[in-house]
């Protein structure tokens, strides 16, 4: 088991923000995390990161109690791309995905062309390489994120955490970076909001309230039931007749059925 | 795509590398060398390099050069030592500001931010006009402690705050750190109303203004060792420095262990100023500015940056010290005085040219 969390709660203010949440993340899979705005999505990306101490209950990695590992062990082995992160210095695009290399260099380490050669990788993998001179606070926001992946992928991880990796993309770039981070050879727990594009994860767990609700394939766990208690939409499922692939189409509750099919026939 | 990236490093880039950091290093101890001299002879009496060369060799390698005992001894006893208290304390002042800047990641920081200097001054007023210590103790001695206690109060009211050095909040050390300022700048006011003639009152604030003029060989035992000490701590951490370009939370997640960081940069930016308050006043400035002007000359990572840093404040300090011994003749500016007037500009021309550099 790689990355697992036990009863996992957090508590702040007497208001649990997270609780009670348990679940095992498998070698080699692609978890996402799904669930409306502040269902506690973060916060638990956060401990499993091991950045945010839980108020109660364990994260294990690799078998080992999290809380007791050094931090550079745990950065050797997971990265965190977060969901917001910005800085005001004047740091170019290759020095922030330089950073990532961190864990991996000592004190006075010199700088490799090994890590150069990774670091240009990470870059290429995220279509920034064009880009490398550029100042932070010129890029725009899609951009940002690219970086931040950029750099998590310079620090070679074998679990990566993404909150919300495409919440500024370009669709082009959105299905490229989920794509590459599909193909890569590791495992990852990624936080998403289209569940369209969570279907393409191995499966999906669910939160609501900060409690686990469901956690399984995305076929059996994004149901139209699910889609109504958790998400307040009506979801109606469609068939790509490219592929056969399910494609969800969300409406919201308090729209009569008849009115789609009305909408549907109307256009075709 | 290719994940794993594997190709060793060639021996002889790593060589290169060590070759041009010792060529860096022997370059910056030329530049050091070259400020303290010219600081040795400038002055009310200018007095020529060979002069210097020869007391030099004298002192330190035993050799006989007849000189006159005046002019050794003004170069030896008053200027040489003056020159090296100043370099130490320019580079020990902008390395705390560089730092402090990149961990509270705000610009404004200072090595003063913590309370230090006001609470420098209190020790300093209660030794000076209240007599604390029955005059067994020096002024520098009350300095520091008061320096010292300001900063400890500060960093207890950060934590009860709930920030502190934690990873989420450097905002409430700051706030601390002006509480802790106006408190301790208002018991010197007040001390200094009800306590000092006009002359102890003057007395004090040329000393808060900075003034060398009292150093001798003594100060240089401290100050040298706190300065190197606290700058190599402080470059030890160049990469974690780096990391917490993106907040307290990225450089976790990039394997800092981000309690302990910043409790030792913050202690160790904290006793080096507390030592060159008590050594020499609070000079201000050097802390705020240089660290500004590096960064523009070098970027922002910390491997160049400090390195930079610890240089340009030494010189600078050792060229603001010349200047303040020499602008007016036969009086001595407060050195303070001079960093303001020539930082204050030099600052806004940094802001421009970077501004359209952008
Ligand atoms: N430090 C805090 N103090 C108080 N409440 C907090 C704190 N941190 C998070 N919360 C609350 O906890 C809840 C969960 O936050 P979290 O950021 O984990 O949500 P999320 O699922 O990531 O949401 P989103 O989809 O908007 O990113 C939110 O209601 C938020 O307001
Ligand atoms: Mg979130």
């Amino acid at each position: 088991m790689m990355l697992r969390a036990e009863n996992l709660g957090w508590t702040v203010r007497n208001t649990a923000i997270v609780s009670e949440v348990s679940l095992s993340v498998r070698e080699g899979e692609m978890l996402g995390i799904l669930g409306p705005n502040g269902s506690g999505k973060s916060t638990l990306m956060k401990m499993l990161a091991g950045i945010l101490a839980p108020s109660s209950g364990t994260v294990t990695l690799k078998g080992q109690p999290m809380a007791a590992m050094p931090r550079r062990a745990i950065a050797q082995i997971l990265a965190l791309v977060e969901q917001h992160a910005g800085t005001a210095e004047r740091i170019t695009v290759q020095d922030a995905v330089e950073l990532g290399r961190t864990p991996w260099l000592s004190a006075i380490e010199p700088w490799s062309p090994r890590d150069n050669a990774i670091v240009a990788q990470a870059l290429a993998d995220v279509d920034m390489a064009g880009m490398t001179r550029r100042h932070w606070h010129t890029l725009s926001g899609g951009e940002q994120q690219r970086v931040h992946l950029a750099r998590a992928l310079a620090q070679q991880p074998t679990i990566l955490l993404l909150d919300e990796p495409t919440n500024h993309l370009d669709i082009e770039h959105q299905l490229a970076i989920l794509g590459l981070v599909r193909a890569l050879p590791i495992t990852t727990v990624v936080a998403l909001h289209d569940l369209n594009q969570a279907m393409n994860c191995d499966r999906v767990a669910v939160l609501d309230g900060g409690r686990l609700v469901q956690i399984g394939p995305p076929a059996e766990v994004l149901t139209a039931q699910i889609m109504r208690d958790v998400f307040n939409v009506r979801a109606s499922f469609l068939v790509d007749p490219e592929d056969g692939s399910r494609v969800i189409r969300f409406q919201p509750l308090g729209l009569p059925a008849a009115n789609t099919t009305l909408i549907k026939e109307e256009h075709s | 795509m290719s994940f794993f990236v594997s190709d060793q490093a060639p021996a002889n880039r790593v060589s290169g590398h060590k070759r041009r950091i010792a060529l860096y290093c022997l370059g910056a101890l030329l530049l050091l060398l070259l400020a303290v001299a010219m600081g040795a002879a400038i002055g009310e009496t200018a007095i020529p390099l060979d002069v210097i060369g020869k007391t030099v060799a004298n002192r330190i390698f035993g050799a006989a050069y007849t000189l006159d005992p005046i002019e050794e001894g003004i170069v030896w006893s008053y200027r040489i030592s003056r020159a090296i208290v100043a370099a130490s304390c320019g580079a020990a002042l902008a390395v705390s500001g560089a730092v402090l800047q990149s961990l509270l990641r705000n610009p404004l920081a200072d090595p003063y931010l913590l309370g230090l200097s006001a609470g420098a001054s209190t020790g300093a007023v209660l030794v000076t006009v209240i007599g604390v210590g029955g005059g067994m103790v020096s002024l520098s001695f009350g300095a520091f402690w008061g320096a010292a206690l300001a900063f400890g109060l500060v960093a207890l009211l950060a934590k009860a705050a709930g920030g502190g050095v934690s990873a989420q909040g450097t905002g409430q050390i700051i706030l601390a750190g002006i509480a802790g300022s106006q408190l301790f700048n208002a018991l010197t006011s007040f001390i200094i109303t009800r306590s000092a003639n006009a002359e102890q009152a003057r007395g004090i604030m040329f000393w808060l203004l900075g003034n060398l003029s009292g150093v001798r060989w003594d100060d240089v035992w401290l100050a040298v060792p706190v300065a190197l000490g606290g700058v190599i701590v402080c470059i030890w951490h160049m990469r974690a420095l780096d990391a917490f370009a993106f907040g307290a939370e990225s450089a976790a997640s990039l394997g800092i262990p981000v309690r302990r960081v910043q409790v030792v940069l913050i202690a160790m930016t904290a006793l080096m100023t507390a030592v060159m308050v008590s050594l020499v006043g609070s000079i201000g400035f050097v802390g705020l500015v240089i660290p500004h002007a590096a960064r523009f000359l070098v970027g922002v990572r910390h491997g160049r940056l400090l390195p930079v840093t610890a240089l340009t404040g030494a010189v600078f300090l050792v060229i603001a010290d010349i200047v303040s011994r020499t602008a007016i003749p036969g009086q001595v500016v407060p050195i303070g005085v001079i960093t303001a007037l020539v930082g204050a500009p030099g600052f806004a021309l940094i802001l421009i040219r970077g501004r359209s550099m952008r």
